[in-house]
């Protein structure tokens, strides 16, 4: 099923849904003439459409928005502290094109301090789907929450055969005592490579889908922290405020440490160019990822990288 | 006619008695009380007992600082026990400077200007998609209208032919410490709003008469957002403070606030001395 066919199937069987979009269809081409009135395209106005979607959760309905990433955290991110996280209305973010998937657009559509800010907004809460069929399957429970969700919408396809989802709990895909990766959104697939070069070079490979990073699983990070030599954090995000910095916290609340490398953004912001070029450029292939926790090369074939259509 | 009148002036007495022990923004409140008494007090659809109702019309207050207005409106109206007003800025209350939810019959809180005007859009939409004919107000400072996102509104309201929604500029020339002409002109108004596609009124916003010609004209125009220009005066009904720049925020003394509650009864004009807060 497609994140399109889930909204679609969702909102003709619960009235209370209202698709909005600040004129950025790419996610739900056919739901105009499906919904009626309830899909709502305000036009290129992310704040008019967060703060729409407040009044409409305060008259019971449920709004789910369209956006890409940057414009709706960023260009109405006080709608969403103020309108949405105040009252903790259900106001639901669908971000579009998140971290590296905005590949050849430039620095202004590179949603890479998201997660750092969205969930920096009490009531907020932040998801980010591994896959299409990960999004697919977290999208209900977060939708039938009552809090204000920001998601990062990641509809490529990995084959991987996922766990349900539950609020507030990571996916293990595999434990290890050597090296653990922590990873959430389009990364994992690059991280399933990383983990067979790593295993076959000898290794006892962890890797963890984080998938709620608020409420984030702080059993998951803490036993990982335990158990595992070195821990990856593996993130297209600033390693500030993102990923990184949620294991860092979740370690000094519990009073313990570990051996955690940041693989993020290091305070800039990434090349653009189609993602498979970016992903190489930046290091952030499975292989490379494998090479730099082992710290030399191999001679493994990294698969080839699917590129994504043009959505704008 | 004479009842609106004697609610619009204990309103201006609650005001006054806020206005000390850490002020408020009294200028502001005093232009927008007959709008706020009118609407509540005669023209909208909302009591104590249909508060739940989601038949009932609404009224965002989007230039949440004239809240003491607000307040004084529900106590007169029965919506708030006056006793409360003392609890201005105390923390057994919720009665601060902006309004917030925790007070019954604010629709929404507000404070960070700009943003009603998309909220109650929001409410408006919903409306329609139900086939409601309940009216949703929004009032707005002049000064707000330097935001962008009012203006948004205005284009979106336009664009869903929300003429079930109500915006109304609290037009009192000034913004903080300032004349808006002098930092952010803004006229001609009434032409910026009807180039945006809105039916506009404009019309004197102390006067009674005036208010219900221009509100019972709604809906304006078919498919059209509905926008009132009320003209008003910053600090009306305080000659001593009337339309000055300088009194904005202010935070009176005990026997300034004595001497005021006498001057809005007609008597002498207040010799003020203490200062107000000049944020420029």
């Amino acid at each position: 099923m497609s994140y399109e066919e889930l909204l679609t199937k969702l909102a003709l069987e619960d009235e209370r849904f209202v698709v909005m979009t600040a004129e950025n269809r790419a996610l739900v081409r056919n739901l105009p003439a499906k919904l009626g009135k309830r899909f709502v395209d305000t036009g290129i106005t992310e704040q008019t459409m967060v703060g729409a979607a407040a009044g409409l959760a305060l008259r019971g309905r449920i709004p789910v928005l369209h956006a890409l990433a940057t414009f709706l955290s960023m260009r109405a991110f006080e709608f969403i502290r103020t309108d949405a996280g105040i009252p903790n209305l259900p106001v639901k973010l669908s971000s579009f094109i998140p971290g590296f998937l905005s590949d050849g657009n430039g620095p202004t559509h590179q949603a890479v301090e998201d997660v750092s800010i969205m969930r920096g907004i009490p009531n907020v809460t932040v998801f980010a789907a591994a896959d299409e069929a990960d999004l697919v399957g977290m999208l209900p429970a977060i939708w039938a929450s009552p809090n204000p969700a920001y998601v990062r919408i990641n509809t490529r396809q990995t084959n991987y055969n996922h766990t349900p989802f539950e609020i507030g709990k990571a996916e293990v895909i595999s434990e290890g005592t050597d090296v653990t990766i922590l990873t959430y959104g389009l990364l994992f697939e690059q991280a399933l490579v990383a983990v067979d070069i790593l295993k076959t070079q000898g290794l006892s490979v962890g890797l963890v889908n984080m998938r709620s990073l608020k409420p984030v699983d702080e059993q998951a990070i803490l036993k990982v922290a335990k158990t595992s030599k070195l821990v990856v954090t593996l993130e297209d995000h600033f390693n500030t405020g993102g990923l990184y910095s949620i294991v860092a916290e979740v370690l000094l609340k519990n009073q313990t440490t570990a051996n955690v490398m940041p693989y993020g953004l290091d305070g800039k912001w990434f090349k653009p160019a189609l993602l498979p070029a970016v992903l190489e450029y930046e290091g952030f292939t499975g292989k490379q990822i494998a090479e730099k926790i082992l710290g030399h090369t191999t001679n493994a074939i990294q698969p080839e990288i699917a590129t994504p259509e043009f959505a704008e | 006619m004479s009842d609106l009148k004697d609610i619009a002036f204990k309103v201006r007495q609650h005001i006054i008695r806020m206005s000390t022990d850490g002020g408020c923004f009294v200028g502001a409140s005093l232009s927008a009380t007959d709008l706020i008494v009118y609407l509540y007090a005669e023209y909208l659809n909302i009591n104590k007992d249909n508060l739940e109702d989601p038949n009932r019309d609404y009224l965002f207050l989007s230039k949440g600082h004239d809240v003491p207005a607000l307040y004084g409106t529900f106590a007169e109206i029965g919506l708030m026990d006056p006793e409360r007003l003392k609890n201005h800025l105390s923390t057994s209350d919720n009665i601060y400077w902006h309004p917030n939810t925790k007070i019954d019959g604010i629709e929404f809180h507000s404070g960070s200007l700009g943003h009603l005007p998309s909220v109650a859009l929001g409410v408006a939409l919903d409306i329609k998609m139900r086939g409601g004919n309940n009216k949703v107000i929004c009032i707005l400072g002049d000064g707000e209208l330097n935001e962008g996102s009012c203006w948004e509104a205005v284009l979106v309201a336009g664009a869903h032919k929300l003429d079930n929604l109500i915006f109304v500029v609290d037009r009192n020339q000034f913004q903080a410490n300032m004349a808006t002409e002098d930092l952010i002109p803004l006229e001609p108004l009434h032409d910026k709003f009807t180039a945006f596609g809105a039916s506009v009124k404009r019309i004197n916003g102390h006067d009674f008469d005036a208010l219900r010609g221009a509100f019972n004209a709604y809906p304006f125009e078919e498919g059209k957002l509905n926008v009132v220009i009320a003209d008003t005066v910053r600090g009306k009904g305080l000659p001593s403070i009337e339309a000055r720049a300088d009194r904005w925020f202010c935070n009176f003394n005990a026997e300034e606030v004595e001497s005021l509650l006498k001057e809005l009864g007609g008597e002498e004009v207040t010799q003020l001395t203490s200062e107000t807060l000049v944020v420029r």
